[in-house]
């Protein structure tokens, strides 16, 4: 039986953008940049209750980072937002100097991520921003895995003082977690408890390692299901903690299997305690158009993909 | 019906032809962009059937000239335009955005999983006006008399890059370069004025060493005159600001910014091509409901 219900069906994106108002008016400070896909990453939202404190920079993503780098020197607290290639591959050298290097508290909120951005096709799937945000010194890279932690990923983002990338997502997906539970940048929700094999996923594939945890059950395979929503600083200690306790880890993640959550995992298993991994993510390969979910399942992403990695990475262990 | 140089006459037609194939391609879909494409519309015919000189049934001729488009969510009318050259099969154009397609949401080029006459992945926008000029910087070196042409959305000069690379063209006197900017007043988030103005434009293009001429873009003999004209100019890169309407030829999206990136649905599809009555050319499907 699945061990989680499904309240609700709704966008992370839209996630951000309501969180995005309530800290409005919460806090003064916080203000807002757009360029100019503020409607579909629901920045609108923002725009609509504060028109003096968003920014539409225009279609300048490069220029937009140095702006929100500014308005962080004089104090306000920006969070800017596009589309997840253009907020990270287009401006990353601006990222790496103004926010990074310079230890600037931006958010950046990166909308339409990963390839379930499905239509429009390779040149909007971000399958490497993980990747390359990750490893920039100083960054918090984090990825919620539904609206509800969405909203409370942008709550608590408020606090941080060092520069953040959120990678988030366009389509509708299930409502799953509790917006009672805690939430903390780093610290890993174990999901569901098992003895035999981790999954440690991140964004929409959590939902896709619960499926696969059912599945696997009824065949009496026990599944411990991590949702690894911070990437960067990873949780060492539930990484380790789970290769000790079931000898065996897959990591299923929409991004490159170079660089991303896998790759994170593997360093921590490389230097503490290796076990054998299986890597559910793109391989190696860029995107297509096509509908998000037909591309989950062609890309090998899918909770079919992950059942089978977990069979595999079983008939790995010692 | 795949056709190769038409005469000025007949170029009013194929552009509603070509728009009539962007409507249904994008009533099949069920996703991509309307507005700018259909706005275009003008450009493409003149560009395409009177102005590049290039051969479907050779695209990589070696005396071809060359056609860039930087701004990427155009390529509905670009796949049209090529299939009615005939680079790929008419019956083609319904697979535009589907898996496994060759229609990509955003071009892709032929070379790898797109479809020949694309020389060039666009999408992100901004890059095209460089590749353009490295391009034209090529043939010069080649003294070849091939010329390359790109297109530009204007929105998309928001871009940075877009002026580094006008800085470049006009620095190094890119005489064999023509940029066409779709001036449509349009982009994603409003009107050009309201999210980032661009004014004054010419001026700005000027400034930056470059032959500049304006003209109307949904004026076809106007628009095709206009490059006959700049096609000649020596010493500096050319631009044509072409002033257009997004969704031009669809009244119910003309002028309307909120037409930049959604498809038509059946009762607008249907609304739009009685506003664009059949050709000659005959229509790549025809629906149920037409038969
Ligand atoms: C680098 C980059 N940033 C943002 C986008 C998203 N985007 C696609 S089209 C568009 C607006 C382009 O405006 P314009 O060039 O005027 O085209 P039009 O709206 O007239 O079709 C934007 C912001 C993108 N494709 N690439
Ligand atoms: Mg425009």
């Amino acid at each position: 039986m699945n061990k989680y219900k499904i309240t609700d069906n709704k966008a992370t994106r839209l996630g951000f953008g309501e969180a995005l108002v309530e800290l409005g008016n919460e806090n003064p400070n916080v203000v807002a940049l757009g360029a100019d896909v503020t409607g579909s990453v629901k920045t609108d939202l923002f725009k609509k209750a504060f028109p003096d404190r968003f920014f539409n920079i225009g279609i300048s993503e490069q220029d937009m980072i140095g702006v929100a780098a500014g308005l962080a020197i004089a104090g306000k607290i920006p969070f800017v937002s596009a589309y997840g290639e253009f907020a990270s591959g287009r401006p990353f050298d601006q990222i790496r100097q103004s926010l990074a290097y310079s230890e600037l508290p931006v958010k950046i909120c990166a909308s339409h991520c990963g390839i379930t951005v499905g239509p429009d096709g390779a040149t909007h799937q971000s399958l490497e921003d993980m990747a390359i945000m990750r490893a920039l010194p100083h960054m918090v890279v984090a990825s919620p895995c539904d609206y509800n932690q969405t909203k409370k990923m942008i709550k608590a983002s408020l606090n941080l003082k060092q520069p953040l990338y959120m990678r988030y997502f366009r389509d509708n997906s299930p409502v799953f977690t509790n917006s009672e539970d805690a939430f903390q940048f780093g610290k890993a929700d174990t999901l569901i408890d098992g003895k035999d094999i981790t999954i440690i996923a991140c964004g929409l594939q959590v939902w896709e390692a619960i499926l696969a945890e059912e599945i696997l059950s009824n065949e009496g395979i026990s599944v411990r299901v991590i949702n690894m929503h911070t990437i960067k600083p990873i949780d060492v200690e539930a990484i380790v903690k789970s290769a000790k306790e079931t000898g065996a880890i897959v990591t299923a993640e929409d991004h490159q299997k170079h660089g991303g959550l896998g790759g994170a995992v593997a360093e921590i298993l490389a230097q503490y305690y290796p076990v054998p991994q299986e890597f559910v993510a793109i391989n190696d390969t860029f995107g297509e158009s096509g509908v998000g979910t037909e591309l989950m399942k062609k890309y090998g992403i899918d909770k079919d993909a992950i059942v089978k990695a977990v069979r595999k990475v079983i008939s790995r262990k010692k | 019906m795949n056709v190769d140089q038409l005469s000025i006459q007949e170029l009013p037609e194929i552009a509603r032809q070509l728009r009539r194939d962007v409507i249904k391609m994008l009533m099949i879909s069920n996703s991509g962009h309307s507005g700018g494409p259909l706005g275009a519309a003008d450009i493409f015919s003149a560009l395409y059937f009177n102005i590049l000189k290039i051969d479907a049934k050779n695209p990589t001729w070696k005396e071809r000239d060359f056609f860039f488009l930087s701004a990427g969510h155009y390529c509905p009318i670009w796949y049209a335009s090529l299939a009615r050259k005939g680079y790929i099969p008419l019956t083609e154009l319904s697979t535009l955005r589907k898996i496994n397609s060759r229609l990509q949401g955003h071009p892709a080029p032929g070379h790898t999983h797109g479809i020949p006459g694309v020389e060039l992945a666009s999408g992100s926008l901004g890059q095209g006006l460089s590749v353009a000029v490295g391009c034209a910087l090529g043939l010069r070196l080649d003294k070849s008399e091939r010329r390359v042409y790109v297109f530009l959305g204007d929105g998309e000069l928001n871009e940075g890059q877009v002026w580094e690379s006008a800085m470049t063209a006009g620095h190094h006197k890119v005489d064999n370069l023509i940029a066409i900017v779709d001036r449509n007043n349009c982009q994603i988030d409003g009107k050009t004025d309201d999210v980032k103005g661009l004014n004054p434009l010419a001026d700005k293009w000027k400034a930056f060493n470059w032959n500049v001429v304006e003209c109307d873009g949904n004026d076809i003999e106007k628009f095709r005159a206009t490059l006959k004209q700049v096609q000649s100019f020596k010493g500096k890169p050319s631009v044509v600001i072409a002033n257009t309407k997004m969704g031009k030829g669809v009244s119910f999206m003309e002028d309307d910014y909120k037409w930049h990136g959604v498809p038509p649905n059946d009762e607008q599809g249907k609304k739009a091509l009685s506003e664009l009555p059949k050709t000659k050319f005959n229509d790549f499907i025809e629906f149920d409901w037409e038969k």
